[in-house]
């Protein structure tokens, strides 16, 4: 006769992933390195992004770890601007989770503080699921998009830390209503900075720069939770 | 794909605690998964029925609980279901605000045999 028991468990099926990532979240602030996971739709202009908000730093150095399912077309292109860049492919994965920027920031030299972007997979969804030991977590949404999608995607908005609205020049082309867009964000998330930009002009990049270079200096200590067993 | 490495940790945990409590087998694990955690249930049990097997789960039922996704009114203080395209309230056309209703991801219960 064998007896069959219930166990309760309730465990946070992340658990593993939230540790590891509060462990580089950890190495990164001893280093004095500002870490931001940058979510956005293939096409958005996450890497334009990035070149632009990195020529406007004055004065942390830039880090770069580019997450892409294959190639590293990017890596090369922001290399080429002498900047230190990292490639992670995930061969169909869609997201970067902890252990592999884990894997990868281990092997990097941060020789001065800086501010390390990590960009992510393009896709509004499952990245905005898993930490990735960052400070902040940084959503380029574009007006090519469309104003509905706080409203599609609600939970990459209401997890990001700053969002940046890109290909703003192209506002008198589009029929794209700025009023929904915002009243959503804000239903999603109250106070979180959106701050309007052009990867073509490169008009409000200096303010994105600014106001990240401001968020690295108040950072002090680790914002994750974290405990061993 | 996604689900891949989220079903192996579900077995990693389900595994650690029955051979801690001694168990011969897994007979079933009960998940609670919010709508809003991104999570297929039906890829989950795909993927479950491969990783599992020479396992203590093997064989195991998976059991998923879905929640859906509630806003609370900032007005009257609701807990809604939205509707598409808006996050105003039914009662009273208030804003609502996001809450943790709809992102839950855990293993609630195993049942095993000793």
């Amino acid at each position: 006769m064998h007896d069959v028991l219930k166990v309760n468990l309730m465990a946070n099926i992340h658990d593993e992933n939230d540790h590891i990532a509060a462990h580089t979240n950890e190495d990164l602030t001893d280093k004095n390195i500002y870490v931001i996971n940058v979510m956005g739709a293939p096409g958005a202009g996450k890497t334009t992004t990035l070149k632009n908000i990195i020529k406007s730093l004055k004065y942390l150095k830039p880090y770069v770890i580019e997450g892409d399912i294959e190639s590293d077309i990017d890596t090369r292109d922001l290399r080429g601007l002498g900047i230190d860049t990292f490639q992670i492919n995930t061969f169909g994965a869609c997201h970067l989770d902890a252990p592999m920027v884990h894997n990868v920031v281990q092997n990097i030299n941060f020789n001065e503080k800086g501010v390390l972007f990590i960009e992510n997979i393009g896709n509004l969804v499952c990245p905005a699921e898993f930490s990735i030991g960052e400070h902040c977590k940084m959503l380029i949404s574009t007006v090519t998009e469309g104003s509905d999608k706080p409203y599609k995607y609600p939970l990459a908005f209401e997890k990001a830390d700053i969002i940046i609205l890109n290909k703003t020049d192209l506002i008198p082309y589009l029929n794209f209503d700025e009023e929904f867009f915002m009243k959503g964000i804000r239903a999603l998330n109250k106070d979180v900075p959106v701050f309007k930009v052009s990867g073509v002009t490169g008009e409000g990049f200096p303010l994105v720069a600014e106001w990240i270079e401001k968020k690295a200096s108040d950072e002090k200590g680790v914002n994750c939770y974290h405990h061993h067993e | 794909m996604h689900e891949f490495p989220i079903t192996q940790q579900i077995i990693k945990i389900a595994e650690k605690h029955a051979t801690e409590l001694g168990a011969s087998q897994v007979k079933s694990i009960k998940l609670v998964v919010g709508d809003y955690s991104g999570f297929v249930g039906d890829s989950i049990q795909m993927y479950f029925d491969v990783i599992s097997e020479g396992t203590l789960c093997e064989g195991a039922a998976i059991k998923i609980q879905r929640v859906k996704p509630k806003m609370k009114c900032t007005g009257c203080g609701e807990l809604f279901e939205r509707e598409f395209l808006s996050f105003n309230c039914p009662k009273c056309g208030a804003d609502g605000e996001p809450t943790e209703i709809g992102k839950e991801f855990y293993i609630e219960l195993i049942e095993i045999i000793q």
